[in-house]
């Protein structure tokens, strides 16, 4: 009788005793946990897409809270988080631009290949055999690596190269590490004027040409148009533009002779000379009737296309609405 | 002088010769689970000495002065889960407050040592061998260092493994699976060492 009573008791006791001892050592050995580090664990978009450089969004809200690391590291978070996590900090954010990724090659000599490739479909694997069946060692294999690291669906092959979708891109780099070649890179992405030029060949510029219908070949015509010193540079045939000086004036798309820069995602019509614009109202409607004409400055060979914006006066008149815009862009 | 001979064949036996690992097949969970790396192997086999330690520093006065005095032997495993479970609790907390560093290094093993049986079996089998405190300490640490050195092998033949080739049907945990068994195969070779 007597031990089937006391076993339930004496087992109460002793879980009660530790209870109490457990709670009394919970306020006691109590650690205080920086509560804005919960807040700001609360407000990460929870991806742990490891983009900020952190293990995992905990580490990351942990490091902010140390101070190791900045508010706006959140690439999927965006600046409106970073605002938010400034709030929490009690710290200033200043305003940068979203980063996304992009990739350096538009694919122009994805059809020119030095060899059938058959095997397996992955850039890695395909990247082995003599750095890739396509003439431009430099040029996206379109074996989808990059689609596969994608946490974010951003990221897709279209005729057979990447193409990141920028409005889904958080700019996390999984695809950046992923790609063999190496050409995708994280750029900054102005809201307007959004200057772009996908090219990482550095082959000296016949052999670009060769390889690809719009590579780049290093001939500097951008870098001359340039107004701002510094915001593009060809360096080892290859224009780069430095996103902290471009302010996006587009003149360089205007110049390139392959039509390989982007402003907002479209190539500027060669520039026309200065009275151009003064002339254009009264030469559009004769253009006008001669659209054929206005194209050829982009159906003309790319070389002697370099020379068009002195040598086709007349065709760019035909674009007056675009023409008058450009005064304000520069 | 009769004390450090027994305590001494004690310790001998818990690490060598009824290694809890290899021979009794205590504690299998961890030993496959936290295996992978020598690192995180070493950090839980520290985990574990210390906590067979404590434990069997702590389950014994309650063994010894409640439950047999009551009569109540038959509780003991439930009685020691119990005395576990808030032990580690415990001990998390008067970590992380008094000994961060410690508290960093032990990390996630110290809570999933809760349900480590190699700690119950400790505990039992002191209760079990009506050890005295000094034996029953001894036997809870020893025993953890037991555990340490048959993790860190284990791990370091996994971390050889990896490279090695393997059939396809035996990748992974299979394999694993054989190399424990043959590293406790091995241990059968210190059976019947003695401390006279």
């Amino acid at each position: 009788m007597s031990t089937t009573i006391l076993a339930p008791i004496v087992l109460t006791i002793l879980g009660i005793i530790f209870g109490i001892i457990l709670a009394i050592a919970s306020k006691v050995f109590a650690v205080e946990k920086d509560p804005r580090e919960e807040a700001i664990a609360e407000i990460l978009p929870g991806a742990n897409c490891g983009g900020c450089g952190y293990p995992g969004c905990g580490g990351y809200a942990n490091s902010v809270v140390k101070g190791l690391a900045p508010v706006n590291a959140c690439a999927p978070g965006g600046a409106a988080l970073a605002k938010q996590i400034g709030e929490i900090m009690g710290v200033a954010v200043e305003e940068g631009a979203p980063k996304v990724a992009q990739v350096m090659c538009t694919g122009g000599g994805h059809d020119k290949t030095r060899y059938d490739y058959v095997g397996l479909s992955s850039c890695l694997a395909v990247s082995r055999v003599s750095s890739g069946p396509l003439q431009c060692s430099y040029g996206c294999l379109g074996g989808g690596d990059c689609v596969d690291a994608c946490k974010f669906d951003a990221i897709h092959i279209v005729n057979g190269v990447a193409e990141v979708d920028l409005d889904k891109c958080v700019a996390c780099g999984a695809c950046v590490t992923a790609c063999p070649k190496n050409i995708i890179q994280i750029i900054p992405r102005n809201s307007k004027k959004y200057t772009e030029l996908r090219c990482s060949s550095h082959d000296k510029g016949p052999a670009t040409r060769q390889a690809c219908d719009n590579g780049c070949i290093g001939c500097k015509l951008c870098v001359k148009a340039c107004p701002k010193e510094g915001a593009i540079t060809v360096d080892n045939f290859l224009a780069k533009i430095n996103y902290d000086i471009c302010i996006g004036c587009g003149l360089c798309s205007r110049a390139c002779p392959r039509k390989l820069i982007t402003v907002d995602g479209v190539v500027l019509p060669p520039k026309p000379k200065k009275a151009a614009p003064a002339a254009a109202p009264k030469a559009a409607p004769a253009a006008a009737e001669a659209p054929k004409a206005a194209e050829a400055p982009k159906a003309a060979e790319p070389a002697p296309a370099a020379e068009a914006p002195k040598a086709a006066e007349p065709a760019p008149a035909a674009e007056a609405p675009k023409a008058e815009e450009a005064p304000k862009a520069e | 002088m009769e004390s450090i001979t027994s305590l001494l064949s004690i310790a001998l036996g818990a690490v060598l010769v009824n290694n809890f690992i290899l021979s009794q097949f205590l504690g299998i969970c961890p030993f496959m689970g936290v295996s992978k790396k020598v690192e995180t192997a070493l950090g839980m086999g520290m985990a574990v000495i210390f906590v067979m330690g404590v434990a069997s520093a702590v389950n014994w006065p309650i063994n010894h002065f409640i439950l047999e005095k009551f009569n109540l032997s038959f509780m003991q495993t439930v009685t020691f889960i119990l005395v576990i479970a808030s032990l580690v609790q415990f001990v998390e907390m008067f970590l992380q407050k008094a000994m961060p560093s410690l508290y960093e290094a032990l990390g996630v093993y110290l809570p999933l040592i809760t349900t480590n049986c190699a700690v119950l079996g400790v505990t039992l089998q002191n209760a079990q061998k009506s050890y005295n405190f000094g034996e029953s300490l001894t036997y809870g640490i020893t025993g953890g260092i037991g555990f340490l050195i048959a993790i860190v092998l284990f791990a370091s033949v996994r971390e050889r493994m990896e490279f090695a080739k393997c059939p396809k049907s035996f990748e992974g945990f299979p394999i694993a699976l054989v190399a424990a068994s043959l590293i406790a195969l091995a241990f059968m070779g210190f059976s019947g060492l003695k401390v006279w």
